[in-house]
């Protein structure tokens, strides 16, 4: 009896191993009508941007390191097809704000070739070094980038911001 | 022995029962092609946003007014045409031909109308930014409705005066021949434009005003055209609702096959998002050029035309304030990406609405997927598409998945 009760127990373990074994292994190659969790982050939720790969940061050095520039989304979070503005604060290297900057706008997704699909502007010098830049709006998932060129008492400076949608 | 294999047997059978079963019910998508779908769902849309450029928009009186202009033929030079000609209900509101046929041919395909009230462009072009600026256009086009807006305020005095005066007020007089000669209008035939240059500046206000609020009727009754629910929209809530053999009873595998190259190899939701399929943006995808039409520019020129269009955004006539006209402010209008770029369509009962493209270039899905498969060279301008290289049997499923997107019978 007890050495029937034992292969009983060795029988169930041995079939459960086997059955555990099968699914973490064979799933991934069953296809994705059976899609494992394994395959699910292979598959990267079907996103074409290595996003881990870019600086997604909303605080960001121009690229020369004359100012340091962030952003704030009205629409938070950022939705694809939705008109927003962003307020835009831009500081000194050393953390004073900067008023009377003229700042363009502009930008695109890399990974299509393509520009912005309006044309936002600056459309008012909030004080305190903050901006109101109007007319953003994404019309697609993936990468996108948005530039502004600052310029203020005689320095010019470009700074990128990283953007990944969804949808 | 025996009772002992028995056993194993039992247990084995169970382990693989237990292990079948929670594979059928495991979802073949990811989260991420959840939420993404979840965003195409038509469930997703959300309330229809005020028109800030037509104060009339959600009028039921205008509505009601709306309809009855839209099928009415006597609204045209050969009283045969009205917006229900091109724009035909049992068909989705276009008409199955290549090019539109009104009073005489126009240079592009009749689009449908669900669903545009959400859209800030009109035309495959997007040269109008309202419903009611657009329905103006057809109506002074000579080959569309062939009219010119004297000769329709008339009509509305002579047929209409009761429906237009409850809504707008009074209706002023136009019965002076001399003060308002018909045909005028400020458009490209002669007699018309001379006849509208002639008239004093405050006539020429008193008509396009009636003739504003016509469209404005018109819109409101557009603007309850929308988009209703297809087999896609049941099979995204029973996936939403993680009852993967309910859907399975709605998509058969190749549609949902088809569903998942949509949503990933495919790149259709870079432009076909959002529940209605569409950004509302303008892409040029290399469709090519009609040779016996004129050079169509697209977007190019579509852009300059809504800037400067009486009736835009920004006009007297309409009743939106400027921060409402963010649209128009912050349009796009320089760039060499506006070439040949035309409105993405929705996609929602796209199976019916062949043939496909801004001038019906394409009579049939598979020739549409082959052109998106090989992305040809654009005719002018640059095409945005990239070269997808999916099998034969992959385009099928595609197809497939797209007829999904019919509404369904009521």
């Amino acid at each position: 009896m007890n050495s029937q009760n034992k292969t009983i127990i060795i029988t169930a373990v041995v079939t459960a191993v086997l059955v555990l074994v099968g699914f973490f292994v064979l799933m991934p190659f069953l296809g994705p009508r059976f899609m494992h969790p394994m395959m699910e982050r292979m598959h990267g939720g079907g996103s074409s941007v290595s996003a881990s790969d870019l600086n997604t940061d909303t605080t960001r050095m121009t690229n020369n390191g004359a100012f340091i520039v962030s952003f704030k989304s009205q629409l938070d979070p950022i939705r694809i097809g939705s008109m927003h503005s962003w307020i835009l604060h831009v500081e000194t290297a050393d953390g004073q704000p900067v008023e009377g900057a003229t700042i363009l706008v502009g930008g695109g997704m890399p990974d299509h070739g393509h520009g912005l699909p309006t044309s936002p502007q600056v459309t008012q010098d909030m004080g305190g070094g903050d901006y109101l830049v109007e007319g953003l709006r994404f019309q697609m998932g993936g990468w996108w980038e948005v530039k502004f060129n600052i310029s203020a008492d005689g320095v010019e400076d470009n700074v990128t911001f990283n953007i990944i949608l969804g949808g | 022995m025996k009772k002992k294999v028995l056993l194993a047997g039992v247990l084995l059978m169970l382990s693989a029962g237990i292990l079948l079963g929670c594979a059928n019910q495991t979802s073949p998508w990811s989260e991420a092609e959840e939420d993404l779908m979840r965003t195409l769902w038509l469930e997703s849309l959300p309330a229809l946003p005020p028109d800030p450029t037509n104060q009339y928009a959600d009028d039921p009186r205008a509505v009601a007014f709306g309809a009855e202009l839209f099928s009415d033929t006597r609204f045209s030079s050969n009283n045969e045409v009205s917006c229900a000609t091109c724009h035909i209900a049992s068909k989705d509101f276009q008409d199955g031909l290549q090019l539109a046929q009104g009073v005489g041919t126009t240079d592009r395909r009749t689009m449908p109308i669900a669903g545009t009230a959400y859209s800030p462009w009109l035309f495959w072009d997007g040269r109008k930014d309202s419903q009611w600026a657009q329905a103006l256009g057809p109506l002074e086009n000579p080959v569309e409705h062939g009219g010119t807006r004297t000769f329709y305020v008339k009509l509305i005095q002579a047929h209409y005066k009761t429906e237009y005066e409850a809504l707008f007020g009074a209706l002023p007089d136009f019965s002076d021949v001399s003060r308002f000669p018909v045909p005028a209008a400020p458009i490209e035939d002669e007699v018309a434009a001379a006849n509208w240059a002639g008239m004093s500046e405050e006539d020429r206000e008193t008509v396009t005003l009636v003739y504003v609020n016509m469209g404005k009727a018109i819109a409101a009754f557009e603007r309850t055209i929308m988009p209703r629910t297809s087999r896609f929209d049941l099979y995204v809530e029973a996936v939403l609702a993680d009852d993967i053999s309910a859907a399975r009873d709605i998509f058969t595998a190749d549609e949902e096959a088809g569903l998942k190259l949509f949503l990933n190899e495919a790149n259709c939701t870079r432009c076909h998002n959002g529940p209605l399929l569409t950004d509302n943006d303008f892409h040029n995808t290399g469709v090519p050029a009609v040779a016996d039409l004129p050079e169509d520019t697209g977007r190019a020129r579509g852009a300059q035309q809504v800037l400067a269009d009486e009736f835009n955004c920004l006009s007297v006539y309409s009743d939106a304030a400027p921060e409402d006209c963010k649209e128009l402010r912050f349009m796009l209008v320089e760039s060499e990406e506006l070439e040949r770029a035309f409105k993405t369509p929705s996609l929602r009962d796209v199976a019916n609405r062949a043939p496909f493209m801004h001038a019906g270039q394409f009579w049939t899905l598979d020739e549409v997927l082959m052109h998106y498969n090989k992305a040809p060279d654009a005719p002018k301008g640059h095409s945005e598409l990239e070269v997808l290289n999916l099998s034969e049997s992959q385009l099928q499923k595609i197809i497939v998945f797209l007829k999904t997107l019919t509404t369904m019978e009521r």
